[in-house]
């Protein structure tokens, strides 16, 4: 397969070769078509340099269901297809939560929900004590992930650090125990952008994720139907 | 010459660092930010108060880290150590990823202000953390070279600061012991700010002194060779009793040597005063040290 040419058909390929995930087969389907959005259309990521300083930051805060993001990674050539073979797999490399000193292309490790999204408030700290303004960090969250308080704490943060550079994507699968509804309203109030978007809407996704303002944060929220791909 | 404590010694240190150092990231939690004014105007981008968030003070710390900064965290010990541990276990430690994180407060600093803000568990979690790095200065000088020495060693690492010190300040390069009183007969191993009052309970008796600031690394060779044929081992430790067992049964395996630990009993306090009053009834000043020592040497 050219890596250079790879389609969302061959990253459903892909992740057909990935097995023994039942247990998070819903959450892994519901981000596949926002996770091939940043990777083919919107994140300026070198799979052949995929730690260079100018990249863009993409953390992905929902460790669990990974083999979407396994597949369009490896659909991108930031490793080799072969590795989706042996997911979950004592000698493999792709465990169902990913791992940053394992995967190449996997910024941060993450599994316990809760835990990305203040990290890239300070990712995006960190790059504006650079002065690299031109990268954006995208963190993308679960809804129901959302319920842990420390996504809070950032969530209250980030717009009084006039972090514009930071975009927040919540893919809304509504797996939610409670109620997180009306999104825009709640994240709004705290002074982010939030854009309610199809998720599984290409172009919208897109135009979402673009957004970027000088000093207030993008917050995505991703619908797709509960119970759903 | 006017004494620094341990808690200004940071203040101005860190401060420091961020001047000289433009890898180094502060990020603070509310807490000692009066020390921190000149460096946040000077820096703002560095040293950032992200309010009252301890998670995400640790969370922010990381994404410094992930960036190639030098990030220092701090709070008091409780809120430092334990409420964010999971932040510190992952976003640190698993990822594999540098920080310090200064605590202040453990055990029982604040006495009064009860059990909420004493932190004696706050070195065992940290020791439970593979890879942390924990120091135990007791001066506010030891303070200012265990952060010249280790904020830029690219491994996680917890210093418990402390308002109590001794008089005067030891050489503490990172994993060393020194012998502070030689003698021929048990060892007494002390952390911190235990030393003062535990060379004054040893008044009189025949034993080496030898102190320590740092539990990982550990100077095991330089415990085993103090400790040499001398069949008992009393460690003064200002945290919970037994917290140092696991690192020193390491340094003195197969050997035949009696452990005893006077430190910090398990049990919440309830009271409430100065730390002279808690280290009273928890016989941990010099009169209970002494009182403790010599029936340990009697057996």
């Amino acid at each position: 397969m050219d890596t250079r040419r790879a389609t969302l058909d061959d990253v459903r390929t892909l992740m057909a070769r990935t097995t023994g995930d039942e247990k998070h087969e819903e959450s892994t389907t519901s981000t596949m078509d926002a996770l091939w959005v940043l990777y083919d259309r919107v994140l300026r990521i070198d799979p052949d340099t995929p730690d260079a300083e100018e990249r863009d930051r993409f953390i992905v805060s929902k460790g669990h269901g990974p083999a979407a993001l396994y597949a369009v990674l490896a659909a991108k050539g930031f490793f080799p297809a072969e590795w989706l073979d042996r997911f979950l797999e004592h000698d493999g490399h792709l465990g169902s939560h990913p791992d940053r000193t394992q995967v190449p292309g996997i910024e941060a490790s993450t599994g316990s929900l809760g835990h990305g999204l203040p990290m890239a408030v300070g990712v995006a700290l960190a790059l504006r004590a650079k002065g690299a303004h031109d990268p954006r960090t995208t963190v993308l969250c679960g809804d129901a992930e959302l319920n842990e308080g420390s996504n809070w704490e950032a969530i209250l943060l980030a717009p009084q650090l006039a972090l514009g550079g930071l975009t927040l994507l919540v893919i809304d699968n509504h797996s939610s125990s409670l109620t997180m509804q009306p999104w825009a309203e709640r994240i709004g109030s705290f002074g982010w952008d939030v854009h309610v978007v199809n998720g599984h809407d290409h172009d919208a996704l897109e135009r979402a994720l673009r957004v970027r303002h000088a000093d207030v944060p993008t917050a995505i929220v991703a619908d797709v139907p509960e119970g759903e791909w | 010459m006017v004494m620094r404590d341990m808690r200004q010694a940071f203040g101005a240190t860190v401060s420091d660092l961020v001047h000289v150092d433009e890898r180094v990231a502060v990020v603070l939690a509310d807490i000692s930010t009066s020390y921190f004014e000149r460096a946040i105007g000077a820096n703002p981008d560095r040293v950032i108060n992200v309010g009252i968030m301890e998670q995400t003070m640790v969370g922010v710390a990381a994404g410094f880290a992930m960036e190639g900064f030098h990030p220092i965290a701090h709070s008091l010990s409780p809120f430092m150590a334990e409420r964010p541990y999971e932040q510190l276990k992952v976003d640190f430690g698993y990822q594999g990823l540098g920080g310090t994180f200064v605590g202040f407060g453990g055990s029982y600093d604040y006495a009064s202000s009860g059990g909420t803000h004493h932190a004696p568990a706050d070195v065992g979690v940290m020791l439970g953390i593979p890879g942390m790095e924990v120091f135990i200065p007791g001066h506010g000088d030891e303070m200012d070279a265990v952060l010249r020495s280790t904020y830029a060693n690219g491994r996680p690492t917890y210093i418990r600061g402390s308002l109590t010190t001794n008089t005067d300040a030891h050489d503490v390069q990172p994993g060393r012991i020194q012998v502070v009183r030689r003698g021929t007969g048990a060892t007494v191993l002390v952390f911190g700010p235990m030393l003062d009052r535990t060379v004054a309970a040893t008044e009189g008796l025949d034993v080496i002194v030898a102190y320590a600031a740092s539990l990982r690394p550990f100077d095991e060779v330089g415990l085993a060779a103090i400790v040499g044929d001398a069949p008992v081992l009393v460690v003064v430790e200002p945290f919970y009793e037994g917290t140092s067992a696991a690192v020193l049964t390491d340094a003195l395996a197969n050997r035949p040597v009696r452990y005893t630990s006077i430190g910090m009993p398990r049990a919440f306090i309830h009271s409430y005063g100065e730390p002279g009053d808690v280290d009273a009834d928890l016989g941990l000043d010099t009169a209970g040290i002494a009182r403790r020592l010599r029936a340990i040497l009697m057996r």
